[in-house]
């Protein structure tokens, strides 16, 4: 039980880091976190006790494996943070073009 | 001793990147084509691939890296590898079913030449991912160099 | 058969769009409107199916659902499907002399695409991961898709929306994950076969305000509105029109619907929240933008308003009430995108969005001024109009259920609407000419033929409750009475 509610703190600080910070190189590390906090939990439901690594080979039987679902859809959902980070950081590199600042606060033309 | 204008990193680093590049090449390559029968597959392997790539820029300078893989080709082998994948499971069509294993079906385990349309995609997946996380990489350097 | 068309001809057309486009003039123009078009025919050969089939269900790869990925194609889909591909398809016909003035026309094409690839595939998705990667795939491409100008501030909404975007859809993969921890299936039809086996515990409720959360950020409601109203005007106008008119629907209304009605199984609670939240975001969509000055804006805070009345319609949880949210649902997405097109229009023209600066437009561009006054028409709810009748039944169900507060909320945001709407009219296109404007043109024939067609559609899409042709909305609205009967109907068909 105990890792379950580390991953909800992990979530928990990777959304405070979003929320707080006003750098935004800063924010887009805390998306990292609270995206990784999500891979985290998806990988641990999969687990269990004593299990082994869910790959066939020659010589052993199917059983006890741990869970591989939960793997392969990480690996999607990694798939899909490289895509958004990616994206995020392209953008905040334009935007220090334009603004000439990281701070989040100092960037506000759109208002209303 | 420097007669010329230094790009890229020591030639410490360049030396060892030099013996180091093709075997990590190689290692992707291995990774994509055992994806079906190891673990492993078209998404690490393309990594591995885009990884040698971005060890050559690191390296050598962006010049070097750019003229073994420029971005347009790298953005064309991308749209490529997602159009074959594509044109992959439209073949599929010809067992009935959108993304039907349709060759070699059932492949025994362990034989490298087995699982159909598997490697097939694995090769396709290897292309977009490498190309684009290359792209990616060359795109966010030439922000920078402006 | 048909199925996964949907989703193969806009990824194809994608990554032909960004091989050959470069090298062939016009060869993004052809494309896109060729897979637009034929996206809209198969979508409207899907009634048909529906009608006679009632429920279709496809097995990708051959795989048998609870284990493999399935595509489900029922009345709601079928909709909201025909929904989608109309309006995108009258968009790309904007788009081609519109985009003119951006450089690297191909590449908005290819985003393009990839946006309309995501959206199809929620709506034609019956597996609830596959549901959150085409949901990704729809909300990457539109954060692109905004900040493609790389102004200033088209970037900074853009950076914005895709940091609160992530944000929802980290807790719409929590979400996901704690529902596959509890049911240990993806399947939505098994997902719901699961729960309706057990007592509804704390875990399914956690998931049910995790989703809340998640689709109703997508889906701009009240509390997590704020990127809204800065992502949408910032965005090229056929791309506004798409994003208001169908992105949030798709994205955040059906996704919505289909998981707590045929998932979850609706409760008192939840229709409870969802109508409080409706009501909340009708009226402070509509008094923030009573404010505004710059025409997208105005509009894009219209869009939470509007939003909020097919939540409250659909929260009432009436037959009558879910006729009405579906109904005007598919009114605002005609209405809104005519009225994003229109502002795109005359900032082609013009080149501001200042409605302080415009005036007496109306005989420079009379198309567009015409074509505006029906969608403000609409929007405001006047008689003959498509807005009007999906309105009153909205009303009409809230005093069938015996809700008068949220009638009453329903007729105030109206008439400020109304109110609104008459600021656009007055200031844009009725009065004096302004003496700079002497020399502007009425905009190029693709803007004027896609602006007419949904001019049209605004008139005659008020039959769609008439007796010959409401069998199609019924047939969507019947999907959510259903409610946990969904998966019989899902494993009736593989049999």
């Amino acid at each position: 039980m105990i890792e379950y509610i580390l991953c909800f703190i992990l979530f928990c600080i990777g959304l405070y880091c979003v929320l707080r910070k006003r750098n935004i190189i800063k924010i887009v590390i805390g998306l990292g976190i609270v995206e990784y906090a999500v891979n985290l939990f998806f990988v641990l439901i999969g687990f269990r006790m004593h299990g082994r690594a869910p790959i066939l080979a020659k010589d052993q039987t199917i059983s006890n494996m741990v869970d591989p679902l939960p793997q392969a859809l990480v690996l999607t959902s990694i798939v899909i943070g490289l895509a958004v980070t990616a994206l995020i950081v392209a953008i905040a590199i334009r935007l220090y073009e334009k603004y000439g600042t990281f701070d989040i606060t100092k960037i506000r033309r759109l208002r209303g | 001793m420097k007669n010329k204008k230094e790009v890229g990193m020591t030639l410490i680093v360049k030396t060892i990147t030099r013996l180091t590049v093709g075997l990590i090449l190689l290692y992707g390559i291995y990774i994509v084509l055992h994806g079906h029968v190891s673990p492993g597959g078209g998404f690490a392997g393309g990594v591995i691939i885009a990884l040698s790539f971005i060890h050559l820029m690191l390296a050598f300078g962006k010049e070097a890296a750019l003229k073994k893989l420029s971005q347009a080709a790298s953005s064309i082998l991308e749209s490529l590898g997602a159009l074959m994948f594509l044109s992959i499971a439209l073949l599929g069509f010809l067992g009935g079913y959108f993304f039907f294993n349709f060759f070699l079906h059932k492949g025994t385990p362990f034989a490298l030449f087995s699982a159909g349309i598997i490697p097939l995609c694995n090769i396709a997946i290897s292309l977009k991912v490498g190309a684009g996380l290359f792209a990616i990489f060359a795109v966010l350097i030439l922000f920078k160099s402006r | 058969m048909i199925l996964p068309f949907f989703v193969i001809i806009p990824l194809g057309a994608a990554f032909l769009i960004s091989l050959f486009g470069k090298k062939i003039k016009n060869f993004g123009d052809l494309l896109a409107n060729l897979g637009t078009l034929s996206l809209l025919v198969f979508s409207l050969y899907s009634i048909s199916k529906v009608f006679t089939n009632k429920i279709l269900v496809y097995k990708v790869g051959g795989w048998m659902p609870p284990l493999g990925i399935s595509m489900v194609l029922d009345g709601l889909s079928s909709f909201m499907l025909v929904t989608v591909n109309l309006v995108s398809f009258l968009v790309t016909i904007y788009s081609i002399s519109y985009m003119e003035k951006y450089t690297d026309k191909y590449r908005f094409y290819t985003l393009f695409m990839l946006m309309l690839t995501g959206m199809n595939g929620i709506i034609i998705t019956g597996d609830l991961f596959n549901l959150f990667v085409f949901l990704e795939i729809a909300s990457i491409a539109s954060y692109a898709l905004v900040a493609f100008g790389t102004e200033a501030e088209e970037l900074e909404a853009s950076f914005k929306y895709a940091v609160m975007g992530s944000v929802a859809s980290s807790f719409v993969l929590l979400g996901i994950a704690l529902l596959y921890s509890y049911t240990s299936t993806l399947n939505m039809a098994d997902i719901s076969q699961v729960l309706s086996g057990r007592p509804a515990g704390m875990m399914v409720n956690f998931v049910a305000v995790l989703f809340l959360a998640g689709f109703g950020l997508k889906a701009a409601l009240v509390p997590f509105h704020a990127w809204l109203p800065d992502a949408h005007p910032a965005a090229p106008a056929p791309i506004s029109a798409m994003l208001s008119g169908v992105l949030i629907k798709v994205l955040g209304v059906y996704a919505i619907m289909r998981i707590f009605f045929n998932l979850i199984g609706i409760n008192t609670v939840i229709l409870a929240m969802l109508m409080f939240l409706g009501a909340v975001s009708m009226l402070m969509g509509v008094i923030l933008a009573l404010a505004q000055w710059d025409f997208k804006r105005l509009l894009a805070y219209h869009s939470i308003s509007q939003i909020g009345y097919v939540i409250l319609g659909i929260g009432l949880g009436t037959p009558l009430g879910i006729l009405g949210g579906l109904f005007h649902l598919f009114n605002h997405s005609i209405f809104k995108s005519l009225l994003f097109l229109n502002s795109g229009a005359v900032d082609y023209s013009l080149g501001t969005r200042d409605l302080q600066k415009m005036g007496g437009l109306r005989e420079k561009m009379p198309v567009t001024a015409n074509t505006s006054l029906i969608a403000s028409m609409s929007i405001a709810g006047i008689p003959p109009f498509n807005g009007f009748f999906s309105k009153l039944i909205i009303i009409f169900a809230c005093i069938q259920a015996n809700r008068f507060g949220y009638a009453f909320c329903a007729i105030a945001a109206s008439i400020l609407t109304l109110a609104s709407f008459m600021k656009v009219q007055k200031y844009a296109f009725f009065g004096k000419l302004n003496p700079k404007w002497q020399n502007i043109k009425e905009v190029p024939w693709p803007m004027k033929l896609s602006m007419i067609a949904l001019g049209v559609i605004c008139v005659i899409s008020a039959l769609l409750i008439m007796p010959l042709f409401k069998p199609f909305l019924q047939s969507a609205a019947n999907v959510l009475l259903l409610g946990n009967g969904y998966k019989d109907m899902v494993f009736g068909a593989l049999k």
